[in-house]
């Protein structure tokens, strides 16, 4: 995984409340059993027309975007599913940060997984960062180590779990760590067997 | 000190837990189907690593599949990858897989519980956010994403942090003709989509306990449509029942043992919540969304609201978008809004006694004949022979419904049933999104009685006057 440190770029101003991962990524690019390749499907249904051209009314396509690694939206941003689709298509276009009122929980999850960080701000703060980007393509600087937002006129701090910060920073995968506990799980899973048998029981397999 | 039953099923599975509150959480059930797991399991494979325990992990394909003559195959080649691709992981990694043609195979969400796969005082999780589903038999159930799945697979464990406790207290019983499906549409437009974000959602009270199994694992289905990873309820003697005798049930001295631990699965009287929302289901009417997020939704008396009056500016906005989406002008009636398409399944509403409900407003009446299409997708292969047992299936085809293979289907239409761009769906899904049932298709969420009512009518209806 790629860490995160310190992102410059213009930002994406996606002005929209409860950003679904049907929306991020739909459906029919769900049947890969791949991770890569996903960035030119992300947000399809918004970002292409009919006949497959891209809409040059969807944010994604204004020209002075292009190659932006910064996205900001409102609350709520990617509810629904738990495709880890939504956060892999993200990452492939090249997003590495989202800014936003709040984010649903499996979502959150999987962009720690992936080197996408997400930044909480209040909604007045986003509020005036939308602002901003109406006056043209909005320049920023997200600092993690320091966990500061600099915009030209504006500056916030925000928050984020020590753990997911340390993963983010140094690109950790899990795995390996947790193996490391090896013990540990297996001392659990004794006194499990002892206690509650019934959770341990073979499948018969056919 | 009182607990939640949150907190009892989150001590029980803490393997250890860093200063920071980052906890290893131990897995006792994992759920795979072809969707989420082919990257988990190349991922295991590129490390050269096995599996933790095998006999923890149990595979479907669900999401895929087609709902018609299933030993004609799938013919849509990358769809066929995927199912193809689950079916050599599970036979290279040992897992057991209920596959296509067999008779328990169906949404991974029905087919856990019936089978007795999900117990009490589990975790359970899958990559699917409708893991919530589980919490109904009072385990701990969410949905991850596909790197977890692979942290999963390889460990039985998975990092997180414990969210808050949140209830929602159900007072009164719903009456005649109103479902959970009602009451959970009724919570998520009360609360909004993001109410649970953070919170396990824990439902209780008089309307609860009232509620089957089949109700309560509709109403933590769609807790997730709240913003809770996880809904529960707490275990009782209806839950008890509903699990003697199932096939992976523990059988003997050994189910009464676990009887006798599943019986604390419930909240301390004295315990406190972070929240808690209370809701009458006695005054409740069915229900309808109306938009494209599950919390715009409206009593089937209502009328489609105003931009103008919405409560803020990033609502009005994300109401003028639904609308336009969903070609619905404000002040229209419910009642009015007629339907191409219905599609009565999902792991929200294809139980047996989902079912029922529909068929019982099927019985000896037609589908309209301007309703193209009605299609009855049962979870399982368990709930489509018992359908069949009581006529069920020939009760809807004399209605003109479709009987299908069990499956996801039209809820998210990764197979061939979809909706087509502007066509208008009453579905017992559990998502309305922009695109979900097919691109461009305009999804209505209701309960099964209200579909088939819809279907009956070709529009919307009171199930509750249909004589």
């Amino acid at each position: 995984m790629e860490p995160v440190t310190v992102v410059e770029s213009r930002v994406i101003p996606l002005d929209r409340a409860n950003v679904d991962t049907d929306a991020i990524i739909p459906k029919q690019f769900l049947k890969t059993i791949e991770r890569k390749g996903l960035g030119k499907h992300l947000f399809h249904d918004w970002r292409y027309l009919a006949d497959g051209t891209p809409d040059p009314t969807f944010i994604l396509n204004e020209p002075a975007l292009a190659n932006a690694k910064i996205l900001l939206a409102r609350e709520n941003f990617g509810c629904g599913s738990s495709r880890e689709h939504a956060p892999w298509a993200l990452a492939d276009y090249g997003i590495r940060v989202i800014i936003a009122p709040s984010f649903a929980d499996i979502f959150a999850n999987n962009c720690a997984q992936n080197g996408i960080l997400l930044i909480p701000l209040a909604p007045q703060e986003v509020e005036e960062l939308f602002v901003a980007c109406r006056s043209g393509p909005l320049q920023m600087r997200v600092d993690l180590p320091a966990q500061r937002v600099h915009a030209p006129l504006q500056a916030y701090s925000f928050a984020i779990a020590p753990g997911t910060k340390e993963k983010l920073l140094l690109g950790l995968d899990d795995i390996q760590s947790t193996l490391s506990h090896r013990d540990t799980i297996l001392a659990y899973e004794a006194t499990r067997k002892r206690e509650a048998p019934w959770l341990f029981q073979e499948l018969r397999h056919g | 000190m009182a607990k939640t039953l949150y907190d009892k099923l989150w001590e029980q599975h803490e393997v250890l837990r860093e200063e920071d509150g980052r906890t290893l959480l131990y897995i006792d059930r994992h759920l795979l189907h072809e969707v989420t797991s082919p990257q988990a399991f190349a991922g295991l494979r590129a490390a050269g690593r096995s599996l933790w325990r095998r006999d923890a992990n149990i595979a479907t394909a669900d999401h895929n599949v087609p709902t018609t003559d299933r030993a004609a195959g799938i013919s849509d080649p990358t769809s066929r990858l995927q199912v193809e691709t689950l079916d050599r992981n599970c036979q290279e990694f040992g897992v057991e897989e209920f596959g296509m043609l067999d008779r328990r195979q169906g949404i991974v969400h029905v087919i856990a519980p019936e089978q007795g796969l999900t117990l009490p005082g589990m975790t359970v999780v899958c990559g699917d956010s409708h893991t919530a589903t589980h919490g109904a038999l009072g385990a701990l159930a969410f949905g991850i994403g596909t790197t977890e799945v692979e942290h999963v697979l390889a460990t039985q464990c998975l990092w997180a942090r414990k969210s808050r406790n949140m209830r929602i207290w159900v007072e009164g019983r719903l009456s005649t003709g109103v479902t959970a499906k009602d009451l959970v549409l009724a919570i998520i437009g009360q609360i909004g989509t993001a109410g649970g974000t953070g919170y396990a959602m824990e439902f209780a009270g008089p309307g609860v306990a009232a509620l089957s199994m089949e109700g309560r694992m509709t109403l933590c289905n769609m807790a997730i449509e709240a913003g809770a990873r996880s809904g529960l309820v707490a275990v009782d003697q209806c839950t008890i029942d509903y699990l003697r005798n199932r096939p992976y049930a523990p059988q003997g001295e050994q189910w009464e043992q676990a009887v006798r631990a599943w019986r604390e699965l419930h909240s301390d009287s004295d315990a406190s919540f972070d929240r808690e929302v209370r809701i009458d289901a006695s005054h409740l009417v069915p229900q309808v969304t109306w938009g494209t997020s599950p919390e715009m939704v409206l009593p089937v008396d209502g009328v489609v609201p105003n931009p103008a009056q919405a409560p803020d500016p990033v609502r009005r906005a994300a109401w003028e978008r639904a609308l336009a989406y969903m070609a619905l002008q404000p002040g229209t009636p419910i009642r009015d809004i007629t339907v191409d398409k219905v599609f009565i399944g999902s792991c929200t509403n294809a139980r047996i006694e989902d079912l029922r409900a529909a068929a019982a407003v099927a019985r000896g009446r037609r589908k309209a004949g301007s309703v193209k299409e009605v299609l009855v997708v049962p979870g399982s292969g368990l709930v489509k022979a018992q359908a069949e047992a009581e006529g069920l299936d020939q009760i809807f085809l004399e209605a003109g419904f479709q009987w299908r293979e069990p499956g996801c289907s039209m809820c998210l239409a990764m197979n061939a049933d979809r909706l087509e761009p502007g066509e208008r769906c009453a579905a017992t899904s559990n998502r309305n999104f922009e695109g979900r049932q097919g691109t461009g298709g305009r999804t209505h969420l209701v309960s099964p009685a209200m579909a088939a009512a819809a279907a009956i009518a070709g529009h919307f209806v009171d199930v509750r006057e249909l004589s």
